[in-house]
């Protein structure tokens, strides 16, 4: 089962910019989970944090019974183990081919004869559909190939918590819908705690279990899919909506004049549609997370607004009247 | 060289203002304080995780390799040249003063003891440090570097021991080719164009010349090595910004480590001089 990852007060400023503060959330072990914001908000800032590639200068990230942030050298080296993270361009190693890149974590952690990390690195690559092109400098491929291949590096080592950097930016419909599979029938496969930052809302809306969202330097909000998808909050709904009214504007914000100007034009009110989350592939075991989630959930349960507790009941009603 | 410090890449963050970091800044000087001791820490990682298991002993012998290419013949030809430079100068002057029979002597000790670790540390800063910037920034602002440490690699133990060990290693080795040629340059243009006579070379040589004088020089080369692998490594590991950054860097190493060098060569030449008593004197 994936870690737990616990954030605390987190604030991380470059110069006198503060990116984000008083970040407070937990990605609860096992789930997936999707952080949202417009682009410039800190998301990655975030995962590269999470891990303690940045040093936010308040607040804690525990991970395992270390903090990444404060932590020692030596303790978050051996906790980052634990994590693969997927960068947004992949980030291979452009001197190695892709073999070699994928091994690269093997071979640096642990003490496996060659023909065994042969067979890993190609089941991995199996996995993420690259067979074939294990030979190719990381030149020499497209954009999407590089994106699978960073992935495929990232899960060598089994790790219990991934972080995925917009794994669909450069990829087209098609292919990110394949990605987000892939993401979901991973979780299946190694129940491993994931942190999806994007702003595409076809994942948003299909793959997490939780949502939080960046705005204003801030955390809107995290919690259950159900909680954001139906939001009333402007910010959630607009983002969510893909639409021009709103508090986010071009330059991050808009001006009092443009926001006055737009309260005069009528948003549709209608509920937002909840789509359904993606089950793993036939053939797959069930997502441990769900049953894990559904207790949580529960346990939550008055503390959610109305609108969430009803887009829960209608999600979880199938699964009840199996267990009647 | 007293520029900020790089807010670490954050390609989609919110961009810091221009000179945020410069502002936040207090007293003047503070800047240049601060990258003088993150030159240290880094030169004193570097050394500890040199004893650090595993060691990278594939990445040394290339690295060693590349940099022993691209120094070897440029530090060859130069030396020719500067040891005939210092022989016809050496020799001219001491004409003067009419102590012909001693040029040899004088020449071989200006080559040996500073022409020829100077030459060599020149080279290495120039076609292998700047190499070893421009690799290092690239995967740096390539995020190369951060992927290697998500996945709990350490990239000064993985990339930067190994290199600066090669400087090292090619630094101490390319001195003593570059003191044989130097001294063989010298001879030639003494002897030969200067008309000199081979025996008054040689027996000036061995009377005013001693072994500690090579010591000394290797002990340059290996320092002077270290310098500029850890220079190099130090700027690459920190470009500002994107691919003009990484220029700016190879540039900057290279000055850097000239005048550290020269710096450092003086300190030496003072403690060596003050320590080994000469022969003769």
């Amino acid at each position: 089962m994936g870690i737990e990852v616990i954030v605390e007060g987190l604030t991380k400023s470059f110069g006198n910019q503060t990116v984000w503060q008083n970040v407070t959330l937990t990605l609860p072990p096992g789930e997936v989970s999707v952080m949202l914001g417009p682009s410039g908000t800190g998301k990655t800032v975030f995962l590269k944090s999470l891990i303690g590639l940045l040093k936010p200068e308040e607040g804690r990230v525990m991970v395992d019974g270390v903090d990444m942030v404060g932590g020692r050298e030596r303790d978050i080296y051996e906790t980052r183990k634990l994590f693969g993270l997927m960068f947004q361009d992949g980030a291979l190693f452009g001197s190695m081919n892709l073999f070699d890149n994928i091994a690269f974590p093997l071979r640096e952690h642990t003490r496996k004869k060659e023909s065994e990390i042969r067979r890993i690195v190609m089941e991995r690559m199996e996995m993420v559909g690259l067979l074939g092109a294990q030979g190719k400098l990381p030149g020499e491929i497209s954009g999407g190939m590089r994106k699978r291949a960073g992935l495929a590096r990232a899960l060598v080592l089994d790790p219990q918590i991934i972080l995925c950097d917009e794994p669909d930016s450069g990829l087209d419909p098609v292919r990110t819908s394949y990605i987000s599979q892939q993401l979901i029938d991973l979780n299946a496969q190694i129940d491993a705690t994931m942190l999806i930052v994007t702003h595409n809302l076809d994942i948003a809306a299909t793959v997490p279990d939780n949502m939080g969202m960046l705005f204003r330097r801030e955390l809107v909000a995290f919690g259950p899919r159900e909680v954001l998808l139906t939001s009333d909050e402007p910010v959630v709904r607009q983002f969510l909506g893909g639409r021009k009214e709103g508090p986010i504007g071009m330059a991050e914000e808009k001006d009092e004049a443009t926001l006055a100007a737009e309260q005069f034009i009528a948003l549709d009110d209608t509920p937002p549609r909840i789509v359904p989350q993606l089950q793993p592939s036939p053939g797959l075991p069930p997502r441990q997370a769900v049953q894990r989630r559904r207790a949580r959930v529960l346990a939550m349960w008055d503390q959610l607004p109305v609108a969430a507790r009803t887009a829960i009941k209608a999600g979880l009603a199938p699964v009840q009247e199996e267990h009647a | 060289m007293t520029a900020p410090p790089v807010p670490e890449s954050a390609p989609e963050a919110a961009a810091p203002a221009p000179g945020g970091a410069a502002r936040r800044r207090g007293i003047p000087g503070t800047g240049a304080l601060r990258e003088t001791g993150q030159l240290m820490t880094l030169a004193a990682t570097t050394v500890r995780d040199t004893f650090r298991r595993p060691f990278q002993v594939r990445e040394l012998i290339e690295q060693f390799w590349f940099v022993a290419s691209v120094t070897i013949l440029p530090a060859a030809l130069v030396s020719i040249p500067f040891g005939a430079v210092i022989a016809l100068q050496v020799g001219s002057l001491a004409q003067q003063l009419g102590a012909q029979s001693f040029t040899g002597g004088a020449s071989v000790l200006a080559v040996i003891q500073q022409a020829s670790p100077l030459i060599v540390a020149l080279l290495i800063a120039g076609a292998g440090g700047s190499a070893i910037c421009a690799d290092l920034g690239s995967r740096k602002i390539r995020e190369e570097l951060d992927a290697m440490e998500v996945m709990g690699v350490s990239p000064v133990q993985r990339l930067v021991v190994p290199r600066v060990l090669a400087t090292m290693l090619v630094a101490v080795l390319l001195n003593g080719l570059v003191s044989v040629v130097g001294t063989a340059g010298g001879y030639f243009f003494n002897v030969i164009v200067q008309h000199g006579t081979p025996g008054a070379y040689l027996s000036s040589f061995s009377a005013l010349a001693q072994l500690p004088d090579l010591y000394i020089s290797e002990i340059k080369a290996l320092i002077f090595g270290f310098i500029a692998g850890i220079v190099a490594a130090y700027r690459g590991l920190r470009p500002k910004g994107g691919p003009k950054g990484v220029g700016d860097a190879v540039n900057q190493s290279v000055v850097i480590t000239f005048l550290l060098l020269f710096v450092v060569n003086v300190v030496l030449t003072a403690i060596y001089l003050q320590l080994v008593p000469q022969k003769g004197a």
